[in-house]
């Protein structure tokens, strides 16, 4: 396992990193091929983005070819104006020659301006237009994908899929793709102009090649390897940063700055000495290139100083053979900067196409069964569950809760009660049974309609940005500003909300907002009261409000849940002395059933346990 | 300038982008000094690189010129050997470069991110609770780099550009004065056109990049809250907002495509234009013998060779403006003075007396919303006392004053008769340790989150705070304590965070123990069981306990009732309970009526 930790860490530092702790599969490591096409699942996912473009690319192709044509064309017409434009001025004062040359000039200048302008718009267009199909597939997707997924995959990773990956493919959008088309019809076209304007020339010029391309892959191989190490540091340095940033409260109350500081130096230095492993081989590769490209230009100006002396070449070929050569060097730092966001754009492809590949474990319907009646009836038929295959946390539970019943559910942690209310509202399947509304198998439910019936409200009270009335609206989104406040009134908020700094208007996200969990909880509440959904569930959405916060929702919960099925879980028994029936649960069984009140008279079970622990801790 | 002008003590606005200037970036020259030999090479061999690249060109003149001319083969060797020479000069000189940049820059680079974030650190919470740690990041890693950008070559190549278009135009005016003149008029529009197009690409590249981060807030918005979002069924509400966005960032990305579209190609259009007018007035010259076809070609040859330099200035401009902003960024923060400093005193044998006398405060950004007022209260050592108040009542910024992450801002704290504040930071924060009701774990081993206040614990140490918080759950995961958690290892739920939190708390072996609400998320069960080990602990600690409940309350020999920032009642519970309406109010279930019997 230390083994594990070594590789994961890199091969670069030998530095003591054991403070970071082991852990499993590192799903966010790049694979260790360097390779620089796009395969599997990333080559798929890039077809299936640029199908509707076809026709479109290849329009761009052709115009990129006339381009190029236009932009190659102008030192072999310098060479046709100083060949046989200057004789006939020399002779006879005869423009016409050069004039027609010049002019030629002009129009292959005025061609490329058009070409040009149309390719960069139109590659800018469908590179844009593809960004934007991608980004709305992933938000889909993600949105789309059930909670198990989101469980396991952390909210960070979601994030950076939707933000650094979509950026990495951006910049080769934007930098790379058009650096990459030109570079190489340059490479291509001006090699086969030299070999048009002199063979023998072309020959002696084209003798580079093999250097230029033993240079190129050998740099493509390195950088690929230095550029993966270095992006893995930064990575590294990144999260410590904003961990250390994040958490300055507890890195200042347990003065742990020292500490800190010595890690991030590791850290920045890790980075730094990766960073100089790939400026290095810059620097070796780009006087390579140049090296390669200057002895050529020799081997040409003495070769062609010889063949022009014996009258073989023309001056102006000389002069368009030393113009090309320059253009066809320029191109190779093109493709060498291309490796490199071509190698982030390819590596964050495979991770969104892996991504894409993950079918929601619970499916739409394909065939939806409409809800004919909305009574708010929940029934397991023999519902069995587990996470992991093999541990069974319902062993096969059967409950019916009549429409309009409300229901507390207690029992120890891991007795299975948020996973009933997670088959409640299908954010998991059962393994086996069915869990019905009204009748009808949660399965067969349209999302729109199970969502509009169903709505559980946890612990987990997330506010978006915005001001406290959008949040609650969020529970309805078509509500009047009447019908939010009556909302919060009805859960007693409506005070706690105007005494806020702007009342309804005060920005959530805002840190001079300073919301409470307790004040965040009941605008939580608030939202899904809005909804009005004939099922409710409360997973220990009442822990995190202090007493009196708790005992006024527990009031206004007896007028709300009024006419609604409700499912109360709780830890703490004051929830349950609104319930019209509880359930004590235990290794995801129901042990005890009834109304509190007789559970609590029976004065032997678990519940009556419960009660009176629950009385002494009240004092 | 604008970021020293402000009053000292005033932190600066994350939301106000500071100005820009060229002073900004001359203040952080002193990290370019120990690299100020580098800096010499690296302009030095940039310039005989110009030199070269002027050489070349004037070789080819010399062989078109002579041997092909005058139909001499002789010289045609030798020439071609010194084009050689130039060409191999050239590229050692561009790897000298290279090599001598690489290393410098980075080591400049590496030591202001130390630089910063030691700042950062010193920086007291009124200032982190108002930076985003997304905005720091930003300062940490792209304000850097383009810092380290420019410095390494946006400022060679501003000198040497510079210096290569002034020594070209001169050798084409010295070649042939009349297209030499062409040729300095066409640098003109270049230059022109450059600098409006970096403006305007400022513009609008800015708008790009804050519609990328609205569009990043709302990814993470969907990711944070999916169970929400899945809950209300409101997919398609958040999916169609998320496009909206999509689409005016591809909008503005498209103005952008736009913008740049019509500037490259004039940028190449320019110059193409000008080979134009040359090879029409040169082959006239030639013709009528006023320059030579070898100069011709050197001249046409020169020409191409400006292209760069000149369209780079643009480009060169644009990246010292942004190293302008990002240097301001960065001084910004490295302006901002800590507002909390330590002492200079230390408690030689501390006993953990605290005494909270006539405490006022208010949180630094809002000084006239008043937190705490006239608090006193007297713990004595080993003493617990229980802090129970309403929501907003000021509870927990009670307990950040002791450690020193917030100051008073009235009256004064002391440990064993001595201000806090004129203890020593680190020593203040030795004795203090405190279990937060949101526990922050970072992506490190158990054993590092554990170990976080006290580095030297051992391992017996550490079992037996895991046992006082009941963490026990951390030795059964896959590689026990050296298992890495945080959001970058294994997820651990909000009450085995909290848990942790406490027992990391209970590591420091503080002299004060102050638990702020940590039990909040634990069940019934578990808290019991913490609370009964707590009791040890807490027998030979002085604590202040953060409680919302009942039983909470019972660890304390003591409870204060804070109101409105007051406290109000200080006493027994069991006489609090029977005498104060508020208290009773606030802590009893009033468990008589809960369940009809």
């Amino acid at each position: 396992m230390s083994a594990d930790a070594g590789t994961k860490s890199g091969t670069g530092t030998d530095t003591d990193q054991s403070w970071r702790g082991i852990a499993a599969g590192e799903a966010d490591t790049i694979d260790s091929a360097d390779r620089i096409r796009f395969t599997g699942g990333s080559g798929q996912l890039l077809r299936e983005l640029l199908r509707p473009y076809r026709r479109a690319i290849w329009i761009l192709v052709a115009v990129v070819v006339v381009e190029n044509a236009a932009r190659l064309a102008i030192p072999y017409l310098v060479k046709v104006g100083i060949d046989s434009g200057i004789p006939p001025i020399r002779e006879n004062d005869d423009l016409g020659p050069l004039g027609v040359v010049v002019a030629l000039v002009l129009g292959a200048t005025i061609v490329q301006a058009i070409t040009r302008q149309i390719f960069l718009v139109r590659s800018g267009r469908i590179g844009q237009d593809l960004l934007y199909q991608l980004r709305r597939r992933v938000f889909r997707h993600f949105q789309r994908l059930s909670p198990a997924f989101h469980d396991d995959y952390t909210s960070g990773r979601i994030i950076s899929r939707q933000t650094s990956d979509i950026d990495a493919i951006y910049e080769m959008l934007e930098t790379g793709f058009d650096g990459l088309v030109t570079a190489f019809l340059t490479l291509v076209g001006t090699a086969v102009i030299l070999m048009f304007l002199d063979v023998k020339l072309g020959l002696l010029a084209l003798l580079c090649g093999p250097f230029l391309f033993w240079i190129t892959a050998w740099f493509r191989r390195e950088s690929a390897k230095s550029y993966r190490v270095a992006r893995e540091r930064v990575a590294l340095l990144i999260v410590h940063f904003v961990e250390s940033m994040g958490g300055v409260r507890a890195v200042q109350a347990f003065r742990r700055e020292p500490r800190d500081l010595e890690i991030f130096d590791v850290l920045n230095d890790d980075n730094r000495r990766a960073n100089l492993v790939a400026f290095r081989l810059v620097a070796w590769f780009m006087p390579g290139v140049r090296l390669i490209g200057n002895i050529t230009i020799a081997a040409v100006l003495v070769y062609g100083g010889y063949l022009a002396y014996h009258g073989e070449v023309t001056v102006g070929v000389l002069a368009a053979f030393l113009l090309y050569l320059r253009r066809f060097f320029e191109p190779m730092m093109e493709i060498s900067q291309f490796f490199n966001t071509f190698q982030s754009a390819s590596a964050a492809l495979e991770k969104l196409a892996g991504v894409l590949r993950v079918e929601p474990s619970v499916p739409e319907p394909v065939t939806p069964v409409p809800l004919a009646h909305r009574r708010g009836g929940l029934t397991f038929e023999q519902v069995r569950f587990s996470y992991v295959d093999g541990r069974d946390v319902l062993p096969g539970l059967d409950l019916d809760v009549p429409g309009g019943q409300t229901v507390a559910l207690v029992g120890t942690t891991g007795a299975g009660k948020t996973t009933l209310a997670k088959l409640a509202t299908r954010f998991y399947d059962p393994t086996s049974g069915r869990v019905l509304l009204d009748g009808v198998d949660l399965r067969d439910l349209a999302s729109d309609d199970l969502r509009s019936s169903v709505v559980m409200v946890t612990q987990e009270n997330f506010l978006f940005t915005g001001s406290i009335a959008d949040n609650i609206r969020f529970g309805r989104p078509g509500a009047s500003d009447a019908d939010v406040e009556a909302a919060a009134r009805a859960l007693g908020a409506h005070d706690l909300i105007m005494a806020l700094p702007d009342g309804y208007d005060t920005q959530v996200a805002n840190r001079g907002g300073r919301l409470s969990a307790g004040q965040r909880q009941l605008v939580a509440f608030a939202r899904a009261f809005l909804a009005d959904p004939e099922v409710l569930i409360l997973d220990e959405a009442t822990s995190s409000l202090d007493v009196p916060s708790e005992r006024l929702v527990q009031h206004a919960l007896r007028t709300v849940l009024a006419g609604r099925t409700a499912v109360i879980i709780a830890h703490r028994l004051s929830t349950v002395e609104i319930a019209d029936r509880v359930l004590v649960m235990a290794h995801g069984d129901i042990v005890e059933d009834g109304a509190p009140a007789d559970l609590v008279a029976g004065g032997a079970g678990h519940f009556s346990d419960l009660h009176r622990a629950w009385l002494d801790s009240l004092a | 300038m604008a970021t020293t002008s402000r009053d000292v003590g005033l932190d600066p606005d994350p939301d106000q982008p500071p100005a820009a200037s060229v002073r900004s970036l001359w203040r952080l020259r002193g990290y370019l000094c120990p690299h100020l030999g580098s800096v010499a090479i690296m302009l030095l061999t940039s310039l005989a690189v110009v030199g070269t690249s002027i050489g070349i060109p004037l070789v080819t003149r010399a062989v078109i010129d002579g041997p092909i001319a005058d139909h001499e083969l002789g010289p045609v060797l030798p020439l071609g050997l010194l084009a050689l020479g130039l060409g191999v000069v050239e590229a050692v000189l561009i790897f000298v470069r290279r090599w001598v940049q690489s290393t410098a820059v980075l080591a400049m680079e590496t030591s202001m991110r130390h630089d910063l974030y030691t700042r950062l650190q010193e920086l007291p919470m009124s200032f982190h609770s108002k930076w985003p740690a997304g905005q720091l990041l930003s300062r940490a890693i792209q304000d850097l780099s383009s810092i380290r950008r420019f410095s390494g070559f946006g400022l060679i190549f501003l000198v040497v550009n510079i210096v290569q278009v002034v020594a070209v135009t001169i050798v084409l005016l010295g070649m042939y004065w009349p297209l030499g003149l062409v040729v300095a008029a066409t640098a003109a529009p270049i230059v022109w056109l450059s600098m409006t197009f970096e403006k305007k690409y400022v513009v609008m590249s800015r708008r790009v990049q804050d519609q990328q981060g609205d569009l990043a807030t709302l990814a993470e918005e969907g990711a944070l809250g999916f169970r929400v979002i899945k809950a209300f069924g409101r997919s398609e509400h958040v999916a169609s907002e998320y496009e909206r966005q999509a689409r005016s960032l591809h909008a503005s990305s498209m103005d952008k495509v736009h913008l740049s579209a019509r500037f490259w190609t004039f940028l190449e259009v320019i110059p193409n234009l000008a080979v134009c007018v040359v090879l029409l007035l040169g082959a006239i010259g030639a013709g009528q013998g006023a320059l030579t076809t070898g100069e011709l070609v050197a001249f046409i040859t020169l020409l191409l060779s400006l292209v760069w330099p000149v369209s780079s200035l643009g480009v060169i401009l644009a990246m010292a403006q942004e190293a302008m902003s990002a240097a301001a960024r960065i001084l910004e923060v490295l302006d901002t003075e800590p507002a909390i400093v330590g002492g200079d005193r230390t408690i030689a044998e501390p006993r953990g007396h605290l005494r909270f006398e006539h405490v006022d405060f208010a949180f630094p950004d809002a000084p006239d919303e008043i937190v705490l007022r006239d608090v006193c209260l007297d713990v004595a050592p080993g003493e617990t006392v229980a802090i129970v108040g309403g929501t907003g009542s000021g509870k927990t910024a009670l307990t950040a004053l002791v450690p020193r992450l917030h100051d008073v801002t009235g009256g004064r704290i002391t440990i064993d008769g001595v201000d806090v504040r004129d203890l020593e930071l680190g020593h203040l924060r030795s004795l203090v340790a405190t279990a937060f009701e949101e526990p922050t774990l970072f992506s490190m081993s158990a054993r590092e989150n554990l170990t976080l206040g006290r580095a030297d614990a051992t391992d017996a140490d550490v079992q037996e705070a895991i046992d006082v918080a009941q963490a026990g759950f951390v030795r059964d995961l896959p590689w026990g304590l050296d298992t890495r958690i945080g959001e970058q290892g294994m997820a651990l739920s909000g009450g085995q965070r909290q848990r942790l939190a406490l027992a990391r708390a209970v590591v420091a072996r503080p002299r004060v123990l102050v638990l702020d609400d940590t039990l909040s998320a634990l069940d019934v069960h578990t808290e019991k069981l913490v609370e009964d080990a707590l009791r040890t602990v807490l027998g030979a600690t002085t604590g202040i306990v953060v409680a919302h409940r009942a039983s909470t309350v019972l660890l304390a020999d003591r409870v204060a009732l804070l109101q409105d920032g007051t406290l109000t009642h200080v006493g027994q519970h069991r006489t609090l309970l029977a005498e104060v309406p508020a208290y009773r109010e606030l802590l009893s279930a009033d468990a008589g009526d809960r369940v009809p019997a």
